[in-house]
C-alpha cells in the first residue's frame, strides 16, 4: 500500500507492507536509520521518534497508522546544519559509549526539555526511564540532560 | 538472528489489509464486515505480535483516526472513559483527581512512549491478569461499553473479563469506552516489580474507601477480581484478598511471594486510605 506523511518536515510518498512498523518504514524505506532496531517491542527506546508532538516507539506505529500524520526522527532535530543542543550536550559530555541507545535518548530528552525546561532529578529519570543504556553509561548521559536543561 | 520477512519487498509479502475507518459508524461497519478484524489503537500489545511473526491477522483495523473514541467527559455523576484515552491522557489533572488510582496505575505503565500510545481500551481487549488499568477501573464499578451494527450493550468489568486475554465482545463489536464512579474517599494503587518502570506487575492491588471497601488485585489469578468490604471488617481484608488469589509460579515470582505481597499491599493501602 502507499502511504503519505510528512518526515522532519518533508512530505514523503513511499510503498509500504501493511504489516510492517513505522521504524522498518524509516530505516528501509526511507533511508534514515538514526531510530534503531532493537528490542522490537516496546522495552529499549531506541526507536524513540515524536509522532503529531508525542513521543512514541516507532516500532510499535503501524507505518499505515503513520498516514497523514507528522513524524520527526532523530535526523530532523538539528536545524540549519546546527546540532541541536541535546546533541551538543551529548557531544561535550561524551555520554556516549556504543552508541546505539544514542539517538533514542537525544529524541527523548529533546522531548522533555521542551515540555519542562528545568527537570528535578526525579523528573529526569522518570522521562528517560523508557530508554535502556545496555552499556550503562547512565551517569553521562544525565550529565548531558543537565547540561542540555542548563543552556 | 532471525531472518526478516520485511527483508522482501512490500508486493511479496502475503497481504495484510489495514483499514483506517474515520468514524465510529464506518469503523462498525467494517467490523461486522470483516469480523476478523483485529483492532489496534495504539499498538502496544498488537505491533509486538506482527514484528516478531507470531500473528498475521488478515485485517487490520486502525481506531486511531475515529475521533469519538477519544478524551473523557463527565456524564450524570460518572466518568466517561473514551477506550482511545491513552495512560498519559489519564494521569494529567483534573482527570487524575476524579480517578487517582487509575493515574498512580498509568504512571506505572511501561515508559513514556509507551503510555503516549498505549490505550485503556486497548487493556481491556488485551484482558490480560496483568493489565495495570483493570483493578482501578474494577474498584470504580466500570462499565464497558461495547457496540456494533447491532446496538449497543453495557457490561460490568467484572463479567467483561471471562479468562486470561479472553474477554466477553462478540466478533462484531468494538469497545466505546467505559463509565467509572469517580471516588468521593480515598483510593490508591500499588504495584510490586523489579523496578519503577518498564515492569509487567509481579502483583498489583487497587483500593477504594468510599462508604464501603473495594479492593481489586492483578497477575494473582487467572482474571483481575475483585474483593468488597465493610469498613467493620477491614481487619480481615488482606487475609481475604490473599484468600481470593489463585496465584501461579512463573518467571516474575511464585504463587506464595505473590498471596504474600496481597496481604502486605492491602494492609499498606488500606494504611494509606484510612489515615
Amino acid at each position: 500500500m502507499n502511504i503519505e506523511l510528512r518526515v522532519n518536515g518533508e512530505p514523503r510518498e513511499l510503498e509500504v507492507w501493511e504489516g510492517e512498523s513505522l521504524l522498518f518504514a524509516l530505516r528501509e524505506r526511507l533511508g534514515l536509520p538514526g531510530s534503531k532496531n532493537a528490542c522490537e517491542q516496546g522495552e529499549c527506546g531506541s526507536c524513540s521518534v515524536m509522532l503529531d508532538g508525542k513521543l512514541v516507539c516507532s516500532c510499535l506505529v503501524l507505518a499505515a497508522q503513520a498516514q497523514g500524520h507528522d513524524v520527526v526522527t532523530v535526523e530532523g532535530l538539528a536545524e540549519d546544519g546546527n546540532l541541536h543542543r541535546v546533541q551538543e550536550a551529548f557531544a561535550e559530555t561524551g555520554a556516549v559509549q556504543c552508541g546505539f541507545c544514542t539517538p533514542g535518548f537525544v529524541v527523548a530528552t529533546a522531548d522533555l526539555l521542551a515540555r519542562n525546561a528545568d527537570p528535578s532529578e526525579d523528573e529526569l529519570r522518570e522521562a528517560l526511564s523508557g530508554n535502556l543504556c545496555r552499556c550503562t553509561g547512565y551517569a553521562k548521559i544525565f550529565d548531558a540532560v543537565r547540561l542540555a536543561a542548563s543552556r | 538472528m532471525r531472518p526478516s520477512i520485511l527483508s522482501r519487498p512490500p508486493s511479496t509479502l502475503r497481504a495484510v489489509d489495514v483499514l483506517s475507518p474515520r468514524s465510529l459508524e464506518a469503523a462498525l461497519l467494517l467490523k461486522a464486515e470483516r469480523p476478523d478484524a483485529v483492532p489496534i489503537q495504539g499498538g502496544t500489545d498488537v505491533m509486538v505480535e506482527l514484528n516478531f511473526d507470531r500473528g498475521r491477522p488478515p485485517t487490520l483495523l486502525n481506531l486511531n483516526e475515529v475521533e469519538e473514541l477519544r478524551g473523557w467527559s463527565r456524564e450524570n455523576g460518572t466518568v466517561w472513559l473514551g477506550a482511545g484515552l491513552t495512560y498519559t491522557e489519564a494521569m494529567e489533572p483534573p482527570l487524575s483527581e476524579l480517578l487517582p488510582a487509575l493515574a498512580e496505575a498509568s504512571r506505572t505503565v511501561g515508559g513514556p512512549q509507551i503510555r503516549n500510545r498505549g490505550t485503556i481500551g486497548g487493556n481491556l481487549g488485551t484482558a490480560s491478569p496483568a493489565g495495570d488499568a483493570i483493578p482501578p477501573l474494577l474498584v470504580g464499578d466500570a462499565q464497558v461499553k461495547l457496540v456494533s451494527l447491532r446496538g449497543e450493550r453495557v457490561v460490568p468489568l467484572h463479567e467483561f473479563i471471562v479468562g486470561p486475554k479472553r474477554n466477553a465482545m462478540s466478533d462484531d463489536e468494538l469497545i466505546a469506552g467505559v463509565h467509572v464512579k469517580p471516588v468521593s474517599g480515598r483510593e490508591t494503587f500499588m504495584k510490586i516489580g523489579p523496578r519503577n518502570a518498564m515492569v509487567i506487575s509481579v502483583v498489583s492491588l487497587a483500593l477504594r474507601v468510599d462508604g464501603d471497601v473495594h479492593a481489586a488485585f492483578g497477575s494473582a489469578g487467572p482474571v483481575p477480581t475483585l474483593v468488597r468490604a465493610s469498613t467493620d471488617d477491614v481487619h480481615t481484608l488482606p487475609e481475604r484478598v490473599a484468600d481470593a488469589a489463585s496465584p501461579i509460579d512463573d518467571v516474575r515470582g511464585t504463587a506464595e511471594y505473590r498471596r504474600h505481597a496481597l496481604r502486605v499491599l492491602t494492609k499498606r493501602a488500606l494504611e494509606r486510605c484510612l489515615a
